[in-house]
Parts: structure tokens; C-alpha cells; sequence
């Protein structure tokens, strides 16, 4: 490829001992794509071989063949369809409640200067650090007294305390990245705040909204102890789904892999349209610090 | 609380960041509505974090002091004080503490090994041609957008005892027969392959991270550390460690409060039940309250976990704090 030329713009080597080193880095790389991916690989091979295939004791690396038998048990094993719809409910709905209510604090706390403001960003931040596992028993007992154990409203409202604070702090990082002249210039043109924001703020802010709303969404969708906890069987979500295929006479894994795939797939497809907006948005400004 | 904040007449001092007054506007009118304005922004995010997270933080720490089991649950009794009854108890007891050695050691090679490990792969990106830097990294994405669950119960499959990939590939190697070694009859093998799976889940954050963090190292220091005579050891040690310093530390103390609450993976892998050599201090506290019944327990492991914590989760919001005071 390339290398000679890298290595000659790059100057302070000697090309010559660059050569060599640029094909053992790449052996590197190359050992470490195939050992990250081989999880998702093997996700993948063992959805679509055929059920005896995939318990072969030496399994064969390569497919074996294309089937979609498993999807198809997956499907049957035990209602799939619920389960996505309950889980689609509760996220968008955490999704709508959260950018709304998020980017207005997140406008509060990075666009006006007032008492208490550095108290606010300490609350959220600390509230995110707070284990869901240690909520776990408490939010359990009040759903209980307030007879919201099982429904998906109980869940929803569960499932803002770690959505909400992440919002807020992601969207902060968003806002201060947008330079204040710009709302300044519309005001001096006769903006009023509100004005400035809707036809300013908003417009930029925008696709930081979209990328963590979906970052958000994956966060909800992902979610298994409340899922566990705050539903009955009947009333499960996608993540607990996934449990119906291990019962007491043992794992039917190709089926397992099966639905893996189907909830996989679509979540990690969303995660890297947007994950490359929100490292930005994640990392701006760590280095200056 | 938040209520009577938005109240609060317009006696705040002139506020730090103030925008310059537009000249169109009468000043009076900004200033009041500059006071009150964050608050009512801020009213319905305060709201809802009191009620979903301040109630159920308060209601962790008094059932903790409580006695409740079944019979509070189902409303037969009412709960009763106990004073520190529940720590002592959770205190005094031996395997209590074999849990918190077994959840310290488990989440620090965790965190040594996702950053160790996280910081080499950094590195090597900015080694390897183009084409496979875009490989890895979108491998590494895929594999960090994957629900922890689809991941745990992918790596159930993969070190399956009898029909596990893993087992078929090491009896590869000539003289090791593995098929049929069942890594969870043990709780040290298990919980090692517990680790690998979060380190494989956490990895791809931190190299992400830091290989954004590596692109912002001013590619002249390096030089001059070069002609100065540093070695590759050198220019890393002494150049690229203390700028990247600030997101090592926030990645470090968020992988420890990550880490030290693992609870899926443990739960998922034993299939809802972890053995007593598999409980980590979240699966204990989870086992003590919806297993044994015992919920007041439960809360003080719980609340004890937060205290251990608290230390790290200090050094991150000071680097985030920091990091958000740059703007």
C-alpha cells in the first residue's frame, strides 16, 4: 500500500525500518479484528447453521450452510412479537420524556449563569453513579405500594433516573459546544430568548438530539434487571425473552443465537450510525482539561 | 424544593456569564426573567430525579435500619426500627467479606485489564493501515452496541462445556483435551470468564476514547521529545501519558464504578441463580432481598456498596467537573 510514502512524510524514521514494522502492526491489527469479532462472528454462524451442525463437537469455523430454521423456532419458542412491542413502547416513551425534559436542564444549566448552579450539575452527576442494583429494592417495594408492579408505566417512570441524568449531561456537552454569539446576534436582531433558541439553538442542536435520543433508546431497550424485576413473565420485555430459551432440560443454543441475532442486529446497527456524534460529543474538550 | 427556588425573587448577584444586554431590549425585564428562567428549565428534570431517585435513595437508607421481610412485604407487621442491627449482622459475617474481596479483586483485574489492554489496541490503530483501522473499529462499535445480554448469553455458548468453541479450539492444540471442561464447576474459572466478557464489552469504549484523546497530541511534542532523544517508551511515558492523563482518569474510575456493579453478566450466566463462589456484592445484596427475603438486608449491602464506591465516584465527578468547566 501506502507505506512509503507514510513513512517518508513521517520523516523521523528511516523508511527503510519502517517497511517491515508497518506489516507486523498490521498482522497485530489484523489478530486483534479477528479475536473482538469472533464473538459476533460466532453469533452470527451459529444462527444460521443447521441445529445439528451447531452441537458437532468439533464445529466447523466456516458455515455449514444457510438455513433460517432457527429464527424460525425462535419465533415459536415463546411469543416474540410482545415482547418487542413492550420494550418498543417503553423506550420510545423514555426517549420522549427524557429529551424533553433534558434539554430544557440542559439548557438551564450550560446557557444561564445562577445560584446553585454548580449544586444542579453535582446532583445529576452524582445521581448517574448511583447503581441501579442498589435501586432495585427500594423502587421495587414503592411500585408495589403504589400497585404499579407490572405495568409498563411503572418501568418507564424506573427507567428516566439513569436516562434523564445522561440526557442532561450528553446535551450539555452539545449546547456549549454551539458558539452564544450566535443566539447573541439574533437577539440583537429583535429575537426574543425563546425566538433565539427555536431558531438558532435548535437547528444545530439537532442532530445531538437525535444521536442521544437513540443512544438513550439503546440504553432502554437494553435494560434487563428492572425488566426482570417490574414485569411478570407474561408481561416480559425483549431482553427477558431472550431467557425462554435455557429451561431445566438444558440451552437450545442455535434457536438462542437465533434471537440473539434478532436483537442484536438492529441495535448495534443504530449504535454505529451514531456512536461516531456521540464519542464527539462525549470527548469534547476532555483534552484541554 | 425546587418549587420554592423559582420563587426566589431576583436578589441573585449579576449572574458570571451574563450575555452582554441587548441594546433593542429593556434591561429590567432580562434580569428578573434571567432568574427565575433556569429554574422553571430546570423544574420538571428535578422533579422527576426527586421522586424516581431522591424517594427510593431515602427509602434505601431507612430500610436499612428497618427489619423487613415477607411479612412487611405482604403488609402483616409493620416495619420496626433495629438501629444498626442489619449492618452489624451483614458486618459480622464472614461470607460478607469474601464477597467484597471476591468483587475487588474481579473488578480491578476487570478494570487493569480493559485499560491495559484498551490502551494498547489505541495505539496500535494509529499503527495499522487504513482499510484495517476501519475493520477494527467498526468491530469494535459492533461488539460496544451489543446488549449486554445478547453478549453474555453469546459467551454461555461459546464456553459451553460440551458443545462450546472455545473447548473444540483449545483441544486444538496438541496434548489438551477440553472437551467437556465445564468452566463454571469452579468459581474462580467462571468468574474469569465472566471478566473476559466484560473487558471484551468494555474495551471498545476505551479505545474509542483514547484514540480520540491520541489524535489531540500535538504531533510536534512528540517530535521534539524524538530529537531530544526519548525512544518510543520515552515519548509515551512523558509525552502522550501526561496529555491524555485527564481521560485515563475518567475512564479508570468509570470502569471501576462500572465493574464493581456487574450484575447481568454474573446473574445471567448462572441462569438467574449464582452459586455462593460466584456472588459479587450486587448479586449478594439482590439475593439477600428477593431470595432469602431479607430486604432490609439487602439494602444495607447495597447502601454498604455505594459507601465503598463513593471514594471513585469523587475523583470522577472532580475530572468531570473539571472537564465541564472548560467551555
Amino acid at each position: 500500500m501506502s507505506t512509503a510514502t507514510v513513512a517518508t512524510t513521517d520523516g523521523a524514521a528511516p523508511a527503510a525500518a519502517r517497511r517491515p514494522s508497518r506489516l507486523g502492526w498490521n498482522l497485530l491489527g489484523l489478530l486483534v479484528f479477528l479475536v473482538a469479532g469472533f464473538p459476533l462472528y460466532w453469533m452470527l454462524n451459529t444462527a444460521f447453521k443447521p441445529a445439528k451442525d451447531a452441537i458437532d463437537p468439533d464445529p466447523s469455523l466456516l458455515p455449514t450452510g444457510i438455513t433460517f430454521d432457527n429464527f424460525d423456532r425462535a419465533l415459536n419458542i415463546a411469543d416474540f412479537w410482545g415482547p418487542v412491542g413492550r420494550s418498543l413502547i417503553v423506550s420510545l416513551s423514555v426517549v420522549l420524556v427524557g429529551i424533553v425534559v433534558g434539554t430544557l436542564a440542559a439548557l438551564a444549566i450550560s446557557r444561564f449563569a445562577f445560584r446553585g448552579r454548580k449544586i444542579v450539575i453535582v446532583g445529576i452527576l452524582a445521581v448517574q453513579m448511583v447503581p441501579l442494583v442498589a435501586m432495585i429494592i427500594p423502587v421495587f417495594l414503592l411500585l408495589n405500594d403504589l400497585g404499579q408492579y407490572d405495568r409498563l408505566t411503572g418501568l418507564i417512570i424506573t427507567y428516566l433516573t439513569f436516562v434523564l441524568p445522561f440526557t442532561v449531561w450528553t446535551l450539555r456537552g452539545f449546547i456549549v459546544n454551539i458558539p452564544r454569539e450566535l443566539e447573541e446576534a439574533a437577539m440583537v436582531d429583535g429575537c426574543s430568548r425563546t425566538g433565539a433558541f427555536i431558531r438558532v439553538v435548535f437547528p444545530l442542536l439537532a442532530p445531538g438530539m437525535v444521536a442521544t435520543s437513540v443512544y438513550a433508546f439503546i440504553q432502554a431497550w437494553n435494560e434487563y434487571l428492572y425488566a426482570l424485576m417490574l414485569l411478570s413473565q407474561k408481561n416480559q420485555t425483549a431482553t427477558v425473552w431472550l431467557g425462554n430459551f435455557t429451561t431445566k432440560h438444558g440451552t437450545e443454543y442455535a434457536p438462542m443465537m437465533a434471537g440473539a441475532t434478532m436483537m442484536a442486529v438492529p441495535i448495534v446497527v443504530l449504535f454505529l450510525l451514531v456512536q461516531r456524534k456521540m464519542a464527539a460529543g462525549l470527548t469534547a474538550g476532555a483534552v484541554k482539561g | 424544593m425546587s418549587a420554592a427556588d423559582t420563587t426566589t425573587p431576583a436578589k441573585v448577584p449579576p449572574p458570571r456569564q451574563a450575555p452582554p444586554p441587548a441594546p433593542k431590549r429593556p434591561g429590567g425585564k432580562r434580569t428578573s426573567g434571567g432568574a427565575a428562567t433556569p429554574w422553571l428549565l430546570l423544574a420538571p428534570c428535578l422533579l422527576v430525579l426527586v421522586l424516581v431517585m431522591g424517594y427510593p435513595l431515602l427509602r434505601l437508607v431507612t430500610l436499612s435500619f428497618q427489619k423487613f421481610g415477607q411479612s412487611q412485604l405482604w403488609g402483616f407487621q409493620p416495619a420496626e426500627s433495629v438501629g444498626f442491627d442489619n449492618f452489624t449482622d451483614v458486618l459480622g459475617d464472614d461470607e460478607f467479606w469474601t464477597v467484597v474481596v471476591r468483587t475487588i479483586v474481579f473488578a480491578g483485574g476487570a478494570v487493569v485489564l480493559t485499560m491495559v489492554i484498551g490502551m494498547l489496541i489505541a495505539l496500535l490503530l494509529q499503527k495499522v493501515s487504513g482499510w484495517l483501522k476501519t475493520l477494527i473499529n467498526i468491530v469494535l462499535v459492533a461488539s460496544w452496541g451489543m446488549p449486554v445480554i445478547v453478549a453474555t448469553t453469546v459467551f454461555k455458548w461459546l464456553f459451553d462445556s460440551d458443545y462450546g468453541v472455545f473447548n473444540a479450539l483449545l483441544s486444538k492444540l496438541p496434548g489438551v483435551d477440553m472437551i467437556g471442561h465445564n468452566w463454571f464447576a469452579s468459581g474462580p474459572q467462571g468468574l474469569a470468564v465472566i471478566m473476559l466478557l466484560v473487558v471484551w464489552g468494555a474495551v471498545p469504549f476505551v479505545v474509542i476514547t483514547l484514540s480520540a484523546g491520541l489524535t489531540q497530541v500535538p504531533k510536534e511534542l512528540e517530535e521534539a521529545a524524538r530529537l531530544d532523544g526519548a525512544g518510543a517508551w520515552g515519548v509515551f511515558r512523558f509525552v502522550t501519558l501526561p496529555i491524555l492523563k485527564p481521560i485515563i482518569v475518567m475512564l479508570t474510575t468509570l470502569s471501576v464504578i462500572w465493574d464493581m456493579g456487574v450484575f447481568p453478566q454474573v446473574f445471567v450466566m448462572r441462569n438467574g441463580h449464582p452459586e455462593a463462589e460466584f456472588q459479587v456484592l450486587n448479586t449478594y445484596s439482590y439475593d439477600r432481598a428477593f431470595v432469602v427475603n431479607d430486604y432490609a438486608q439487602g439494602s444495607a449491602i447495597a447502601l454498604l456498596t455505594v459507601l465503598l464506591l463513593l471514594g471513585v465516584v469523587a475523583v470522577y465527578m472532580r475530572q468531570m467537573l473539571k472537564i465541564g468547566e472548560v467551555e
